[in-house]
């Protein structure tokens, strides 16, 4: 019988175990489809939605010159692609509300002497204001708008006004970098990783701990004792609610120390906002686990929810720098409002009643994931 | 307690119960009455349909059709009731491999809710003798000592049904022997009790016997029951290389099964006089043919031909 066994037989096992996986392969849908989405998805949002120098910021003006000196300047601002008017503010209080709040990037102020003194050549101003909590969003921006001056009243000057043009510009644009006035990365970075590291760990852990159930055979037994879907899943998820808040306060302890992020205050919304965020990852765990057969399907999907939530929501590229499409998958993200929120809170000092909106957007996360996880948890093993 | 459980004397009785998984009907037209207090013994073949069974009388599956009553409590819609009154022992050892004994234990009574968990859990870990070991994790016990172990959890809550699916397989016969000295005290005590198994000798210890293939119930009641009920006759012959002869003897006509037991031929027919011209040519020296006994696995491999294998 040894006779049988050849030694240039070895390419033939080399194929039949290679033939096999490929079957294996094949029989298991959801690696396969995870083969084939990775490498889409990441090109998709490579190729489309990832844009360092982001164009069509948000930009809250307060104008209170009604020259048309003034539109002209303004209309110079919207040429240079760099920024899109969404707001017009009738006070300072809330122009200074809607950059706090995060609604826009910018904010403008025309003051109301600015074609008065351009006139008399008096060195005219206009303050922009940008939030630079992430510096990256708004670098190529503030370039752009200090270069403004030199042309934007060209056509306006009137005679003798233009003939003044090759000497000095005729207004300066006084730019306020505010919450991160140096543009150090690393304030927008470390608090961005609070969002990315609690939602893969936890997520991923939830997802194993259950589906490790389902494979290893225990379900079948828990399912057969009197024990409420609710009930496994609040106790599967709690010991993970402690796991997320250990790791959030060492986080910002090293954030503080190793980087000197600043902490700003914000508390009440930062905790609220870590206690949802927590919440709905661990809720969307349970829902892959629900979904998963094994404990690596398991984690390739926590891998495929991961991907969008680095990529979209605003920790490695600008949010405002993506197009409306990938901007709208962003807004569907988790960790994207959860980003808001402590930037907000720990670079702006913000608290809740400027952030609850995101806090809004984190709470019918978690309700969404909830109902789904509890509707698609068996009872039975049908 | 609630009325239902005292209500009538059939622990188990269910009524055209049907399941498929995809296109494989796996459970057809499934009807059984187990009486309170007895062992009945569930018998078949591998795919037969005994484990999805189990698992739709414990509410752990929906049927697709068919009603029932387990415990005196609708199978589809209490099947939350059942759950408190059954205890289900699974095929595959089914507790936590990185928990000892004793945590396993507790964590089966705390789900349970059970009141003086520690009493209980101590009793257990005593009857079953695995007070010595319940610091062991469960995951690196034997085959044997898990199957205990795997008793003690499922008899905690101190259920009225026990349905045990192949409690048995892989574990040494003298684990096995200790094993049904516990189901029969537990029966003495009062309660009900369906084991699915593949061994005979498993088979002969139960009160009673319910034979499923292929989805169905082929035979039911007592061994002698299911042995007078299938009529098979068996001839045993005996003499030097008889036992070689089974293929051949097997494709005569009349015959149904022709097996070597050690040194012995067991050949077995329904009809007497088909059985007896077959063996005829091979009635002389060497050979030696005695009428015997036909046992319970040639009766089931005769009920098993008889069933249609909708696997194939």
């Amino acid at each position: 019988m040894s006779r049988a066994v050849t030694h240039d037989s070895w390419p033939t096992r080399i194929l039949a175990v290679l033939a096999k996986e490929f079957v294996q392969l094949t029989r298991d849908r959801l690696t396969y489809a995870m083969i084939l989405m990775i490498p889409v998805v990441q090109l998709l949002l490579f190729g489309y939605a990832i844009n360092n120098e982001p164009r069509h910021l948000p930009t809250a003006v307060l104008v209170q010159d009604s020259s048309a000196m003034a539109r002209s300047t303004l209309a110079a601002f919207v040429n240079t692609q760099f920024f899109d008017i969404t707001h017009e503010a009738g006070s300072v209080e809330e122009l200074d509300a809607l950059l706090r709040g995060g609604r826009v990037q910018f904010a403008l102020t025309i003051p109301g002497d600015f074609s008065r003194r351009i006139a008399r050549g008096e060195g005219a101003q206009i303050l922009l204001e940008a939030d630079a909590t992430d510096p990256s969003a708004t670098g190529a921006a503030v370039n752009a708008a200090a270069g403004l001056p030199a042309k934007a009243l060209n056509h306006d000057l009137p005679g003798g006004l233009a003939a003044r043009t090759p000497q000095s510009p005729p207004f300066e644009v006084v730019v306020h970098r505010r919450y991160n006035p140096e543009g150090i990365t690393a304030y927008n970075i470390v608090p961005g990783l609070l969002g990315v590291i609690l939602s893969m760990t936890l997520v991923m852990m939830t997802a194993l701990s259950v589906t490790r159930e389902t494979e290893r055979g225990t379900m079948e037994s828990l399912l057969a004792t009197p024990a409420q879907p609710i009930e496994v899943m609040i106790g599967k998820l709690a010991p993970y609610v402690m796991v997320g808040l250990l790791q959030t306060t060492v986080i910002l302890v090293m954030s503080s120390v190793l980087f000197q992020v600043p902490m700003a205050g914000g508390w009440d919304a930062l905790v609220l906002g870590v206690l949802l965020f927590i919440t709905g990852s661990l809720a969307l765990g349970f829902l892959i686990s629900t979904v998963a057969r094994t404990q690596l399907q398991a984690m390739q999907m926590s891998f495929f929810y991961m991907l969008p939530s680095i990529l979209l929501s605003g920790f490695m590229f600008p949010f405002r720098g993506m197009p409306e499409w990938a901007q709208t998958i962003g807004q569907a993200i988790p960790v994207t409002h959860f980003l808001r929120v402590v930037r907000g809170s720990l670079l702006k000092g913000e608290g809740l009643e400027t952030l609850w909106p995101s806090h809004v957007a984190l709470g019918i996360f978690v309700c969404i994931v909830t109902a789904l996880a509890m509707l698609r948890y068996r009872r039975t093993l049908d | 307690m609630s009325t239902p459980l005292a209500s009538t004397n059939l622990a188990i009785d269910v009524q055209g119960l049907n399941k498929s998984f995809g296109d494989k009907h796996v459970v057809k037209d499934f009807s059984i009455q187990v009486p309170r207090g007895r062992i009945t013994g569930f018998l078949g073949p591998n795919g037969s349909g005994k484990t999805t069974t189990l698992r739709m009388l414990c509410g752990l599956l929906t049927p697709d059709s068919g009603t029932g009553k387990c415990l005196g409590f609708d199978i589809v819609t209490q099947s939350d009731l059942i759950k408190l009154h059954v205890g289900y022992m699974t095929q595959k050892f089914s507790l936590y491999d990185d928990l000892t004994i004793e945590e396993n234990l507790m964590f089966m009574a705390r789900v349970h809710g059970l009141d003086r968990r520690q009493e209980r859990v101590k009793d257990a870990l005593d009857r079953l003798g695995l007070y010595e070991r319940r610091k062991q994790l469960a995951g690196k016990l034997s085959g044997g000592w898990k199957q205990r172990m795997a008793l003690a959890a499922t008899t905690l809550h101190e259920p009225d049904l026990l349905l045990l699916d192949e409690p048995t397989a892989g574990v040494d016969p003298q684990a096995r022997r200790q094993f049904w000295d516990e189901i029969h005290a537990l029966s003495a005590a009062g309660l009900t009790v369906l084991v699915s198994t593949h061994y005979m000798d498993e088979a002969e210890r139960c009160h009673d016997i319910a034979y499923i293939a292929y989805g169905k119930l082929m035979a039911r009641g007592t061994a002698n029951q299911i042995l007078t009920k299938v009529g098979l006759v068996t001839w045993q012959g005996e003499g030097p290389g008889v036992d070689r002869l089974s293929p051949e003897i097997a494709k005569l006509p009349g015959v149904e099964a022709a097996a070597p037991f050690g040194l012995t031929l067991h050949v077995s027919g329904v009809d007497a006089q088909a059985l007896d011209a077959a063996l005829q040519p091979y009635r002389h020296a060497p050979f030696t043919w005695t009428r015997t006994q036909p046992t319970l696995e040639d009766a089931f491999i005769h009920l098993m031909g008889q069933s249609e294998d909708n696997y194939r």
